[in-house]
């Protein structure tokens, strides 16, 4: 079976679980503060490297191409307050555009 | 105290609204999970079964980039533990058990708890009816456009031509940023960002995003002595 399948299945395991568990079991086990302050951390550190890997890597090599441009974009819509759709087809696009033209 | 049989408008409008923005970001999944090299079946799959954004774009991110199954799925998995603390939030108000457990449990996201907690001032009744409808109202547009942005992303071909390599790091950074609220945030996400580039050369795909959780457990602790 190919990693995705794999992927799609484990994922979709994992996520159950944890959803299932929190209906579950008791507050106290999992409602620690220093389960909170982590559960806190966590997305914004896999987060930002999953922003930094998929912008600025190339299987092991590390370079700035025309994604870059187009994250540029999207920290400044961002900035903006502009909603989310916006951000992402911005990015989409002057990342593409740049993509043609250099 | 009276029982409230009706379900305030206002809860059904803040459901409804929030089940349609949020089930639009649909559309940016299912391109970014083609684009990453997952088929239409598996991105639909993912948004039936997972039901999870973050969890989703992780591991479409990790494997798509080269990453093993099972980087992504930890990857995934983190991102999912919050879902399991929301469940201890909203299972007081909704008391159910077996089957519907199993359903609340599925629709455990943030927008359908953070609905239901929001109507605390209308009371459990309120709460209980806007987690299921933005539950369920999520669940049903955010597949929906999975499968319009899957579709799409299927007929357009080279991801580079159409933007969507870069699409899908802004859709992270989208994700991210309302939590970049202090400074310590700030500095958590550019100190992951910096370990997972200078990781890269170095370690197998996948394997540099992870590195991060152990930042972020390093960044929780030092806040315990404070």
């Amino acid at each position: 079976m190919s990693p995705t399948w794999w992927g799609v299945i484990g994922t979709s395991v994992v996520a159950f679980t944890f959803k299932y568990l929190g209906h579950s079991v008791p507050r106290k086990y999992l409602e620690h503060p220093r389960v909170l302050r982590v559960n806190a951390l966590i997305p914004v550190a896999l987060l930002s490297a999953l922003v930094a890997v998929q912008t600025f890597t190339e299987k092991t090599k590390v370079m700035i191409d025309h994604r870059s441009a187009g994250l540029a974009v999207a920290i400044l819509a961002l900035a903006l307050k502009a909603p989310f759709p916006v951000v992402v087809i911005a990015a989409a696009l002057v990342s593409a555009g740049t993509y043609h033209f250099t | 105290m009276v029982v409230v049989s009706a379900t305030p408008r206002s809860t059904v409008r803040d459901s409804l609204s929030i089940s349609l923005t949020v089930g639009a970001y649909g559309i940016a999944f299912g391109a970014a999970s083609v684009a990453a090299g997952f088929s239409v079946v598996q991105s639909c799959l993912l948004s039936l079964l997972t039901f999870s954004g973050a969890s989703q774009f992780a591991v479409v991110g990790v494997i798509g980039a080269g990453g093993t199954a099972i980087s992504g799925v930890i990857t995934a998995g983190l991102l999912g533990i919050r879902n399991g603390l929301y469940g201890m939030r909203v299972a007081p108000l909704l008391k159910v058990s077996g089957v519907k457990r199993i359903l609340a449990a599925h629709v455990t996201i943030d927008e359908s708890t953070g609905v239901a907690l929001s109507q605390e001032p209308l009371g459990v009744d309120a709460m209980r009816r806007g987690f299921w409808l933005t539950g369920f109202g999520v669940f049903l547009f955010w597949n929906i456009f999975t499968l319009a942005g899957a579709l799409g992303a299927q007929a357009m071909g080279d991801p580079a031509a159409w933007g969507l390599d870069a699409a899908v790091p802004a859709a992270f950074l989208g994700l991210v940023w309302p939590r970049l609220a202090s400074t310590k945030e700030r500095v958590l996400a550019v100190t992951a960002m910096a370990l997972a580039l200078g990781l890269t050369p170095f370690a197998a795909a996948g394997v540099p995003i992870i590195s991060t959780a152990f930042l972020a457990l390093l960044f929780a602790s030092r806040e315990k002595r404070r």
